[in-house]
């Protein structure tokens, strides 16, 4: 965490640079259409310019911001790992040889020092020197930085500026610019797919070097305490990820009770039977169940829905948990309602009317047509609609956060406490955490399997929608 | 060959079959729509509970007390200066009038409850007037000061008579009937609350600082994610060549929509909090995750868009003479543009209410102060929610549902905004 004097003005530093670049730029395009001018003599012979006067402009500014802004963002990752290296290299021996997490205290100390914050302990003369360098340092790279940033800027522009001439191909130069620019965008989806297998994978393959992959898939017992103290009580925690999963299941088939029914007897009544008047209103009126964030759910969950289960058990004598899989499940079930109902509202208006018809014709009722005609021929799209729920509810969090246990229990007793993955998740990564230890590295590994068993029913899903709507088409 | 008014046998067998699947055809109607009228009674349960837990929070109570201003205390030398005013100890003025109203009340541990009337923040609050109007100092005026937040469940009713009376805090519930007989509690408009930010007392705790939060969050969401996915939308629909490369990116795009939003947070806390060395909770770090997530949203209605711009005005552009890149940025994209804005405005939406990626890379730190910018340690509007839903005291579930009732305005304002914009620009061609 940054404290608040450093990012003021480091904030204020990047608007500076971005200003006077912003003012280059505006420079360089009036320059750059100015010279192309100015190459054929004037706006009477433009004809004789391979491209408008504007693209020579946004050539020049195109060569000017590019360079400059990657060169900035670059510096600003790498400033201060490289201040660090610096200081530490100008800390006395035995400072320089402490462990590696002590190291990163005393660097710590050391920026609180330099922007006058308090520090751990009273510094040393060392720190306090230390401190004073790095503050010099930082100056001088701040400033270092504006300079080389802008002189980059300038640089461009001119190397774009004086290639400029009648016959330079402006336009087209520009336009591939632009467009390797949207090629860039583009590859941003891959990227991110990426960064997830990368960074999920490679805190799991740590994780399965502590704990075997076996344990992890097989194990049934989920208690992921590591003691600090090597004689503690319970010493070795256990991270068998089957309880878990077991609890996500129950609350996901619990969700799925409800929402399925439901969802799809309303898509079924609102695309065969329903007025356009009643259709206009309770469609939307249905999807704002999607809109509502999932926080909401939780609060709803946890404040109404769970006391009101837990009541009407013990009206009729039965033990319910306060946080029973089974509110949180019931909750759930609500917010994905409009998930199974707009998708299997879309395949039964995709079936042919044609269908209908040959059933009506052969004298069925409207009833007998949709589940014996309609149903079936929509099947595979419901059936879609559905794992795409089930994803959804596998991955929900916060709900389950706010609603459901903390303890692993291995039960489908919709009654009893479960905990699932995604709540494992939020309680081993929330707070102060160091990133070598096992239950650390647990959460990742965690994080690996919902990825997993949720891209799976995603292409699934994905591929029986698009199967199924090819048949029709 | 029999003659015609004898009837078929299986005529006979549909017409006694009639009645029965004329039943079915009502209690399936009937069913259909009972799941349509389920549907639309959970959305009412859902805003009735949020509404009436939540709609007494915009209301704050306060007591009005005489506060002697004593110059001895506040400035004993006249100075009038803001600084020696911002030294002095105000908590004894505030006291000094309960202690004359209630002179019953002996014994250190009743003086203690009996304080407990007013907030902790009270004294702070007189320090303020005076520090605005200094000619107050010498003068004894009635001031509304803020209620301690169970005095304020008492008097909304939140908590009942009976349990207090019970607790050792039965003393408060007569107090706060007397001052009240005398007139001086009222409910007034609870101002604080959309000025402060978080604090472990109720009655002071406010949703400034997860809204500054929000907006940050939301602004360097939006600056990325929408030329972002503007610029990759154009692509792939535009220039992109059918071969395997653009395959790939089309079901990652897709692949990435259905992917658990906590997935983005594990990735937003390995890669830009442990790799860059972003700083943790800070809104720069959640707009990134954020772009990420709503990138597919943005991208897919871009497309959508495009698509719905018919060929002829590519045609006529091209025929022209424009170049391929001219068409787009000069004629497609503008009658495109609204599309765009509207899956832009909808992404933000839901960005707006996510939470779960947040608490990964550290946004559910309590945070007092209101951050100043993108790179300050924050919170946001959904996670505010979920802290004060974790906090026992019950004045906290009131201030839940309200902070709840402010993020359903504004995800309702953005959506209507999204539906306005589409009927406004939207052409049919």
């Amino acid at each position: 965490m940054l404290p608040a004097e450093e990012t003021g003005e480091n904030g204020m530093q990047n608007s500076v640079i971005l200003i006077v670049l912003l003012l280059l730029t505006a420079l360089g395009y009036h320059l750059g259409r100015r010279r192309a001018l100015h190459s054929v003599g004037g706006t009477q012979a433009i004809r004789h310019l391979h491209s408008l006067p504007s693209y020579y402009g946004l050539y020049v500014v195109l060569w000017a911001v590019i360079p400059a802004l990657l060169v900035m963002l670059l510096w600003g990752l790498v400033q201060d790992t490289v201040l660090n290296e610096l200081i530490i290299s100008t800390l006395p021996p035995e400072m320089q040889s402490l462990p590696p997490e002590r190291l990163g205290l005393l660097i710590n100390d050391i920026h609180n020092l330099a922007v006058g914050n308090i520090t751990s302990e009273a510094p040393s003369p060392a720190i306090k020197a230390a401190a004073d360098h790095l503050r010099s340092l930082q100056a001088v790279a701040d400033l270092a930085r504006a300079v080389v940033v802008l002189a980059i800027a300038t640089a461009g522009a001119l190397f774009a500026w004086r290639a400029i001439s009648p016959t330079m191909r402006a336009r087209n130069r520009v336009e591939s610019i632009l467009k390797g620019l949207m090629v860039a965008s583009a590859m941003v989806a891959i990227l991110t797919t990426i960064g997830i297998v990368l960074s999920v994978l490679f805190e799991s393959l740590r994780f399965f070097q502590k704990v075997p992959v076996t344990d992890f898939l097989f194990g049934l017992e989920w208690s992921p305490q590591i003691a600090i103290r090597s004689d503690q009580v319970g010493a070795s925690g256990a991270f068998g990820a089957i309880p878990l999963l077991a609890g996500t299941l129950l609350i996901s088939f619990i969700a799925l009770v409800v929402a399925v029914p439901i969802g799809l007897m309303s898509a079924i009544y609102l695309a065969e039977y329903a007025s356009p008047r009643l259709r206009a209103w309770a469609k939307p009126i249905l999807e704002v169940l999607a809109g509502i964030p999932t926080v909401v759910y939780g609060f709803f969950a946890a404040l109404t829905v769970a006391p009101f289960i837990r009541n009407l058990g013990e009206s009729v004598g039965l033990d319910v948990s306060s946080e029973s899989a089974l509110a949180a499940g019931l909750v759930m079930g609500i917010m994905i309602i409009p998930f199974v109902s707009s998708l299997s509202d879309d395949v039964i208006n995709a079936v042919p009317q044609s269908l209908r018809d040959a059933s009506y014709g052969l004298g069925a009722t409207q009833s007998e047509t949709i589940r014996q005609v309609i149903l079936p021929a929509a099947l595979p799209g419901i059936m879609g609609g559905v794992l795409l729920a089930a994803s959804r509810a596998i991955g929900e969090t916060m709900i389950v956060v706010m609603a459901a246990g903390l303890s692993a229990n291995l039960t489908i007793n919709p009654l009893e406490a479960v905990t699932t993955v995604t709540v494992q998740i939020v309680t081993l990564l929330v707070g102060d955490q160091e990133f070598d230890s096992a239950k650390t590295l647990a959460a990742f590994a965690l994080g690996l399997l919902l990825f997993l068993i949720t891209l799976s029913l995603n292409i699934v899903a994905l591929r029986i929608v698009r199967r199924y709507r090819e048949q029709y088409e | 060959m029999s003659s015609g008014n004898s009837v078929s046998p299986s005529f006979e067998k549909v017409q006694a079959s009639l009645a029965r699947r004329y039943a079915r055809e009502r209690r399936f109607r009937a069913m259909g729509l009972g799941a349509i009228l389920l549907g639309l009674s959970f959305v009412a349960i859902l805003f009735i509970t949020i509404i009436g837990n939540g709609y007494t929070a915009f209301w704050q109570t306060y007591i009005r007390l005489p506060v002697y201003l004593d110059p001895q205390v506040i400035d004993p030398q006249g100075t009038r200066d803001p600084e020696v005013i911002r030294q002095a100890s105000f908590r004894k003025l505030v006291r000094q009038p309960l202690r004359e109203m209630f002179r019953e009340v002996k014994g250190r541990r009743d003086k203690r409850l009996l304080y407990k009337l007013l907030s902790d923040d009270a004294p702070h609050e007189v320090q303020q007037r005076v520090i605005d109007d200094p000619s107050l100092i010498g003068r004894k005026v009635e001031l509304w000061l803020l209620a301690d937040d169970e005095v304020d469940m008492l008097v909304k009713g939140h908590i009942p008579r009976e349990t207090l009376l019970e607790g050792r805090k039965a003393k408060l519930v007569g107090w706060v009937d007397r001052l009240q007989a005398e007139g001086r509690i009222e409910k007034r408009f609870n101002v604080p609350f959309f000025t402060r930010g978080d604090s472990r007392e109720p009655e002071q705790a406010g949703i400034a600082g997860a809204a500054a939060g929000s907006f940050y969050t939301l602004l360097v969401t939006l600056l990325l994610s929408f030329p972002i996915g503007v610029a990759a939308a154009i692509y792939l629909e535009e220039f992109a060549p059918k071969n395997r490369l653009t395959d790939l990116i089309e079901v990652n795009i897709n692949n990435l929509a259905a992917v658990p939003s906590i997935v983005f947070g594990l990735l937003g806390l390995a890669v830009f909090i442990n790799w860059f060395g972003l700083p943790r909770s800070a809104p720069l770090v959640g707009g990134l995750v954020l772009t990420l997530m709503t990138l597919p949203t943005i991208i897919i209605a871009g497309r959508a868009a495009l698509k719905s711009v018919p060929p002829s005005i590519r045609e006529a552009a091209l025929g022209i003479g424009a170049s391929h890149m001219q068409t787009v940025t000069h004629h497609v994209l503008p009658l495109a543009l609204p599309g765009m804005l509207t899956g832009a405005i909808i992404g933000m939406a839901q960005a707006l209410g996510e939470t779960a990626p947040l608490l990964m890379i550290g946004m559910v730190a309590f945070i007092v102060d209101i951050p100043q910018g993108p790179l300050d340690p924050a919170t946001v509007l959904p996670v505010q929610i979920y802290l004060w839903a974790d906090s026992p005291e019950r004045a906290f579930v009131e201030r839940t549902s309200a902070a709840i009732m402010v993020l359903l305005a504004f995800l309702i304002a953005m959506n209507a905004l999204a539906i306005v914009l589409r009927r406004r620009f939207e052409r049919r061609w």
